[in-house]
């Protein structure tokens, strides 16, 4: 399959619609036939990224999220965008374990699930400008695996 | 929920909800920590015998009881833990601070 196809969700900036963005986005992914492995692996960075604007991006606030899925070449790619309050330091923010938020317990792994579940990651930020967080993933061609 | 949390002796049980989100780590990490205060818990048990899904708010959430426990010290493991889970484990460097069972361990008679 090789048409090209997209989706866009918008949403409160609610904790309990992450499970919703993950279950949306992976039926969406179901057209590339992926495998479950592929599926986890695009939930889980989605999850990172739509908890990194609920919690970083809008501070407990509630405001809107919006999510872009597109499909080409056997490639998902996810824009997951927040109108909060940006990122500083956006190298700082993607190192492993470093965290703004150290009294709510954030392991600080966001952006390095982010980046080690998908094929590529880009953040776009500055201060007051919210952010936009986009990645892709191929999802290999296995015809037929579960149906030998 | 709280059908979730059990206690026997020193050990509390957590069982884990199928997804393991901020959303509801926010919860459990209360809960716990509640039951954390008014009882004497030496271990704390993860039990991950329904979990598919689990991103780095549950890390966060595992890593801030194993810092309770640690200051006590007690101890944390992870039970019934699947390939998936087992990865996110590893990924995040939390197995160094926790025993982790494919199944039961031996002290399964107190889960």
């Amino acid at each position: 399959m090789n048409t090209e196809n997209e989706m866009k969700l918008e949403f409160d900036s609610r904790s309990c619609n992450e499970g919703f963005a993950r279950v949306s986005v992976a039926a969406f992914l179901t057209q590339l036939n992926p495998t479950l492995e592929e599926v986890a692996d695009v939930k889980t960075a989605l999850s990172e990224a739509v908890t990194n604007a609920i919690i970083h991006g809008y501070e407990g606030k509630v405001e809107k999220i919006t999510i872009t899925c597109r499909i080409f070449d056997q490639t998902i790619e996810i824009e997951v965008k927040d109108h909060g309050v940006g990122i500083e330091d956006i190298r700082r923010a993607m190192e492993p374990l470093f965290t703004t938020k150290q009294d709510c317990e954030r392991a600080g792994m966001g952006f390095s699930f982010m980046e080690a579940f998908m094929d590529t990651l880009e953040v776009v930020s500055s201060p007051g400008k919210g952010t936009s967080v986009k990645m892709t993933k191929k999802i290999l061609h296995t015809d037929n695996r579960y149906e030998r | 929920m709280e059908d979730n949390f059990q206690i026997l002796g020193t050990y509390l049980t957590i069982r884990l909800p199928a997804e393991v989100d901020h959303h509801n780590s926010e919860e459990l990490k209360r809960k716990a920590d509640r039951l954390l205060m008014e009882n004497n818990i030496h271990c704390i048990i993860f039990d991950f015998g329904r979990t598919n899904f689990m991103d780095s708010s549950g890390i966060g959430m595992i890593m801030g009881r194993y810092k309770n426990m640690r200051f006590m010290g007690g101890a944390v493991v992870a039970v019934r833990v699947n390939e998936r889970m087992r990865r996110i484990l590893t990924m995040s460097g939390i197995y160094k601070m926790m025993d982790i069972y494919e199944g039961l361990p031996e002290q399964s008679n107190l889960i």
